[in-house]
C-alpha cells in the first residue's frame, strides 16, 4: 500500500482537461504531459486532503474492474513519477497551503 | 510544436475546443512603436468582473493556452488580480510586454503566479535604434534591465523583435544579445496593418533583397536549401488542408470584449459584453464561415506552386480585401525565400499595363481615337 500518502495538485502547473484526458504543463520547465483517464482521476482527486489509498480505493476501484493491491502499486509509481516532475506534491502529513504549494514547484 | 502538442492541438480541433486565446487586456500602452497596428485610446475596456467572468467562461469551454497582451499589460491597475485569477483557474499564461515598468516587485510576483513564459519587445541593441521605434527615451535601458529582473526570478522570456526598414541590420546583435541574457529570440518579418484598414505602416517592411538575405541565414533559418527549396503545387491531400489556426483552436478577444478568429484577422465575430463566449465560438456565422474555408477554396492560392509550403495568413488576405484571396506581404516572403514569384504576384504583373500605351495607327482603324492614352490602372 502507499502507507497513507497524501496528494496535491501543484499550483505552479497549468492543466485543462481535453476530450476525458488532463494536459498538463509543468511550471518547472513547460514541458507537456497528459494523463490518462485514470490517472486524471488520481490528479483530479489529489486535493492535499486524502490519501493516495482513499483515491484508489473511492474511485479507481470503485469505477474500474481492478485488483486493490496492483491498483494502489501503480498508483504510487504514477505519483512519484508526476513528483518527480514538480507537477505532484507528496507528504506523510495533509497538504493545506496552496502558496506553499505554488513555489515548492519552482 | 512537438509531437504531443501536435496531438493535443489535432484533438483540440476534433472537439471544437478553443485551444488558446489571445486576450488584450488594453490597447493603452506607454510606448509609441511606429510599426503599431493599434489605436491607444481607452474606449471602454472590459471591467475586472467582466474579465473574470470571461475567464471563468474560456476555463469552461477548454481553453489551455491563454495569452494576456496589449497594449501595455501592467497599465491595467487590475493586472495582477486578473493574471491570479487566471492561474487559479490553472491557465497556461503567456504574457506580451515591453517590460518597461517590471522592476524586481513585479518580475517576482509574475514567477511566484507560475507564468509559463513573458516575451518582451527588443527592436536593437542600440538605444537610438530602439528608442526611435518605441518614442521612449531610454525604453532599451529599461526593457533590458527588466529582462534581468525576470531571468533571475526563473522565468523563461523571449524577446521578440519586429523587422523593419529601421532595424533590418541589427537582429544579429539582439540575437547575441539574447543569446548573452540567456533568452530565446524571435524575429518577425511581418508588419500588420492597423486594425482600422490603415495600410501606411507597410511603408516599413523591408524590401526584398533585405528579406532574401534574412531568409539565407542559417543562423535564423538551419537548412538554407531545405528552407528556400521550391514545392510543387498543392495535392489532393494539401488542398483539403486548414489555412491556419485562427477560429479553429484559437481566436483573439479585444479590449471591448469583440472575439475576432486572431488578432491579425479582424473579422468581427461576436462579443462576450452580450453573448456567452460559448455561444459565439460555436454558432458565430463568421467564425463558420473562417472554419469552412480549405486551401482548395482559395483561387489563386490552390493553383500556386507556393500553395503547400505558403505562410499565408488569412488574416493578412482579409485585410487585403478578400479573406479567400492571396496575402501581398506573404506572396512576396514566398518569393524572397525562394525566388520564385508566386501565382499572385505573376496575375498582378501581367495585369499591370504601362501608364503610357502607344498604339499602331493600324490599331486605331479609321484614325479616329487618340493615339496615345493613359491606362486605367
Amino acid at each position: 500500500m502507499s502507507q497513507n500518502l497524501y496528494v496535491a495538485r501543484s499550483s505552479a502547473v497549468a492543466a485543462r482537461k481535453l476530450g476525458g484526458e488532463m494536459m498538463i504543463m509543468s511550471g518547472r520547465d513547460s514541458t507537456l504531459f497528459t494523463l490518462d483517464e485514470v490517472a486524471t482521476i488520481i490528479w483530479e482527486s489529489a486535493n492535499g486532503l486524502v490519501t493516495l489509498d482513499e483515491i484508489v480505493e473511492r474511485r479507481i476501484c470503485a469505477e474500474f474492474d481492478v485488483e486493490p493491491a496492483s491498483a494502489a502499486r501503480d498508483a504510487k509509481t504514477l505519483a512519484e513519477a508526476l513528483a518527480q516532475h514538480g507537477i505532484l506534491l507528496i507528504s506523510r502529513e495533509p497538504i493545506l497551503d496552496s502558496n506553499a504549494r505554488i513555489g515548492s514547484a519552482k | 510544436m512537438s509531437g504531443l502538442m501536435q496531438e493535443m492541438a489535432g484533438k483540440a480541433l476534433k472537439l471544437g475546443t478553443p485551444l488558446s486565446v489571445h486576450l488584450d487586456v488594453t490597447y493603452r500602452c506607454n510606448e509609441r512603436c511606429v510599426h503599431c497596428y493599434l489605436d491607444h485610446e481607452d474606449h471602454g475596456e472590459i471591467t475586472t468582473a467582466e474579465i473574470k467572468d470571461l475567464l471563468n467562461q474560456l476555463a469552461g469551454a477548454g481553453v489551455f493556452f491563454l495569452t494576456l497582451s496589449g497594449g501595455e499589460i501592467l497599465l491595467r491597475k487590475d493586472f495582477f488580480e486578473i493574471l491570479e485569477y487566471a492561474r487559479e483557474l490553472t491557465f497556461c499564461v503567456k504574457l506580451k510586454s515591453n517590460a518597461i515598468i517590471i522592476r524586481e516587485g513585479e518580475a517576482q510576483r509574475i514567477r511566484s503566479l507560475g507564468v509559463e513564459s513573458i516575451q518582451v519587445s527588443i527592436y536593437s541593441h542600440r538605444p537610438e535604434v530602439h528608442d526611435a521605434i518605441t518614442g521612449v527615451k531610454g525604453s532599451l535601458k529599461r526593457s533590458l534591465e527588466a529582462i534581468q529582473f525576470l531571468k533571475s526570478h526563473g522565468l523563461k522570456v523571449i524577446i521578440a523583435n519586429v523587422l523593419m526598414v529601421q532595424n533590418h541590420e541589427d537582429y544579429p546583435s539582439v540575437r547575441a544579445l539574447a543569446a548573452e541574457l540567456g533568452v530565446q529570440s524571435t524575429l518577425d518579418p511581418t508588419i500588420t496593418p492597423k486594425m482600422d484598414g490603415d495600410r501606411s505602416v507597410l511603408n516599413l517592411n523591408v524590401d526584398r533583397l533585405e528579406l532574401e538575405q534574412v531568409f539565407r541565414d542559417e543562423s535564423l533559418v538551419g537548412n538554407v536549401p531545405e528552407f528556400c527549396a521550391t514545392s510543387s503545387k498543392p495535392d489532393d491531400d494539401e488542398l483539403e488542408s486548414l489555412p491556419c489556426s485562427a477560429g479553429h483552436t484559437s481566436c483573439y478577444i479585444s479590449p471591448y470584449g469583440d472575439v475576432y478568429p486572431c488578432v491579425q484577422f479582424p473579422l468581427p465575430s461576436g462579443n462576450i459584453r452580450s453573448q456567452r463566449f460559448l455561444d459565439i465560438w460555436r454558432n458565430s456565422t463568421q467564425l463558420n464561415e473562417v472554419r469552412s474555408i480549405r486551401l482548395r477554396d482559395l483561387p489563386s492560392c490552390s493553383k500556386c506552386t507556393h500553395g503547400s509550403s505558403c505562410t499565408r495568413c488569412p488574416g493578412l488576405a482579409y485585410m487585403e480585401g478578400n479573406m479567400r484571396g492571396p496575402s501581398i506581404q506573404d506572396c512576396e516572403k514566398s518569393f524572397a525565400r525562394t525566388g520564385i514569384p508566386s501565382e499572385n504576384l505573376l496575375s498582378r504583373k501581367a495585369s499591370i499595363s504601362p501608364l503610357i500605351q502607344i498604339q499602331s495607327l493600324r490599331d486605331i482603324g479609321a484614325g479616329l481615337g487618340p493615339i496615345v492614352g493613359q491606362s486605367a490602372c
